[in-house]
């Protein structure tokens, strides 16, 4: 299947990334040859087949649900490009 | 004594342990290796203060009879592994200025041996890659050369900074990690060893995530005996990694013995690739025979499913690091866009990743996005899942047969020049781990050993994929190539 500007445009849009119109073309050029690599996939007959979400030999384990750490605040915000009064600093959401 | 650096980890132990030496007299011969080393740009970061005062540390522990294996050795750290309170970038802008206030279970388990920090190590953005063509510092650069040739060759990648310093001897080892097959690659390029262990055994903890599914860190070294010490030092369980195993943990140094008399190993028809240079072919034979000299026993084996590998793992790696990169939005850490009058936090968010990936990143992420997203997640995300299941199949029916390692060439051709992929498809590039991206689908060790000279003098690698939680076997079958091979060239000093 060939990807066309609107569905590279989508794609950007769900990945949150800003692509100047002017590249919307170039973009689904680029992904219709990835997703055209991809489609081999389909020779494969995969009837009945499970799909593989995890190698490891072992059920994910659990642990008991309650606080093990915190109280680090100067640490968390510490790399922040913003912050204030011990928040993450945002531009405004609502008006 | 001036040529310190040049040691391997097992030398160096012994020199220290012994009092031979001193850490700190090792440390500074490496970091004055590394300073006449910026033509390979293979270090992004510098670290010879930090350097000094963990050698003193290490030298006050030798004096009391510390005797753990990675104590006083130095070590490269590639930009991957967060370190506490310095720069961990993944040699992306958008992680421009981050630094660490935690330390990964890796780096940390190494520190609490008693090793040294040279400084962190150049590699593809993100680990996508497989040239280091990616980084926002400029790719790191082999220091072997084309006989005769000045053009600069691409040290590959991801791990392109980890291998470039181990084969110059700017370290005495360095951390890599593996997705698609970015530790086993650029060893093979440079002529190093390149050890990717089974899911599971070495903690993925604060290194920065790319496919979780997929993702595991290893040693880059001079030695097959050094990847067993190196291995050993940062394997095993650690609660904050839910995928980490609780298994103890073998002595793999132990494991090597050299006998590998009634061991079997497979030859993988599906590896014998259409227009595959005759000097790759020659040099798998040539391995096998080694190993059948050795008292091995080789049979051909059948891995059907190999040709669906690469696209399966380029629907699965884009789809995880899609999920994984979404929490670089510009409010937590790293790089926030400057917004202008009227734009708000979509913008922000928006923006901030445009400036901040660079085009791989931006390419599988949003590749990502797309498979995962309603109407393809079916035909292209969980059918590349199925496919996953039945690769693994493979490897676990060949290995049900008595199959104790399979051996493989580690890449389809020597290291290229770099720039010289520039203008191609990047379907050309992902061709590069069509022998090493099966192994991370099914979650096995491998790893690539330095294994002859290419018709223009570059390194050639092998690869041996051992069964999971084999690796002391895997070590010790490796190190037969390794006694066989005799690779004991190292690249000419241009830098």
């Amino acid at each position: 299947m060939s990807i066309d500007k609107e569905t590279a445009r989508r794609a950007a849009h769900l990945a949150r990334i800003a692509v100047p119109e002017e590249e919307l073309e170039n973009l689904a050029q680029e992904l219709s040859g990835i997703v055209g690599f991809m489609e081999q996939l389909l020779e494969v007959d995969v009837e009945g087949v499970d799909a593989l979400t995890s190698v490891s030999p072992m059920a994910l384990p659990r642990r008991t649900d309650v606080v093990s750490d915190g109280d680090q605040i100067d640490k968390i915000l510490k790399n922040a490009p913003d912050s204030r009064e011990g928040f993450f600093a945002v531009p405004k959401v609502m008006e | 004594m001036t040529d310190l650096y040049k040691f391997t980890i097992a030398e160096a132990r012994s020199k220290l342990r012994n009092r031979e030496i001193t850490s700190l007299e090792l440390t500074e011969s490496c970091i004055n290796a590394v300073e006449g080393s910026d033509a390979l740009n293979a270090y992004c970061l510098k670290t010879p203060d930090l350097a000094r005062e963990q050698a003193k540390k290490a030298d006050e522990l030798l004096a009391k009879g510390n005797t753990q294996d990675m104590c006083g050795i130095p070590l490269g750290i590639k930009d991957l592994f967060c370190t506490k309170n310095v720069y961990s970038q993944a040699a992306s802008k958008i992680l421009t200025d981050f630094k660490p206030q935690y330390e990964s279970t890796v780096t940390s388990r190494l520190w609490d041996q008693g090793a040294v920090m040279l400084g962190k190590l150049n590699m593809d953005e993100f680990a996508m890659g497989s040239s280091n063509e990616t980084s926002v510092y400029g790719p790191a650069v082999n220091p072997w050369r084309r006989d005769g040739s000045k053009k600069k060759l691409t040290a590959g990648g991801s791990s392109g900074g980890s291998a470039s310093a181990v084969a110059a001897d700017l370290c005495l080892g360095a951390t890599g990690t593996d997705t698609g097959g970015s530790i086993r690659q650029p060893a093979a390029f440079t002529g190093i060893v390149g050890l990717k262990p089974t899911y599971g055994r070495v903690s993925r903890w604060g290194i920065i995530a790319f496919a979780s599914s997929l993702d595991q860190a290893g040693p880059m070294t001079k030695t097959v005996k050094d990847s067993a010490i190196f291995l050993n030092a940062i394997s095993g369980h650690d609660i904050k990694d839910s995928t980490s195993a609780p298994f103890v943990v073998p002595n793999f140094e132990a494991a090597i013995t050299g006998d590998i008399k009634g061991k079997k190993i497979g030859i993988p028809k599906e590896y014998r690739l259409d227009g595959m240079p005759d000097e790759i072919e020659k040099l798998w034979k040539d391995g096998a025979e080694m190993l059948r000299d050795s008292g091995a026993e080789i049979v051909d084996v059948s891995l059907p499913h190999t040709k669906y590998a690469l696209p399966a793992y380029y629907v699965l790696a884009p789809a995880e690091a899609s999920s994984n990169l979404a929490r670089y939005d510009g409010v937590r850490f790293g790089h926030r866009a400057t917004l202008k009058a009227g734009e708000g936090i979509d913008e922000m968010y928006a923006r901030t990743r445009a400036e901040g990936f660079g085009d791989e990143v931006k390419r599988r992420v949003m590749v990502g996005a797309y498979v995962l997203s309603a109407g393809f997640y079916d035909a292209y995300y969980r059918r590349a899942q199925r496919v996953r299941t039945l690769i693994k199949k493979d490897f676990d029916d060949v290995y049900s047969t008595g199959v104790d390692a399979i051996l493989t060439p580690a890449t389809p051709s020597a290291a290229f020049g770099l720039g010289e992929m520039k203008n191609k498809d990047p379907i050309k590039m992902y061709l590069n781990d069509v022998f090493t991206v099966t192994v991370n689908l099914a979650g096995l060790p491998g790893i690539s050993i330095p294994a002859g000279l290419s018709s223009e003098g570059l390194p050639l690698g092998l690869q041996l994929i051992g069964r999971p939680w084999e690796e002391g076997e895997m070590i010790n079958i490796a190190s037969v190539l390794e006694n066989g091979a005799k690779f004991n060239f190292k690249p000419n000093k241009w830098w």
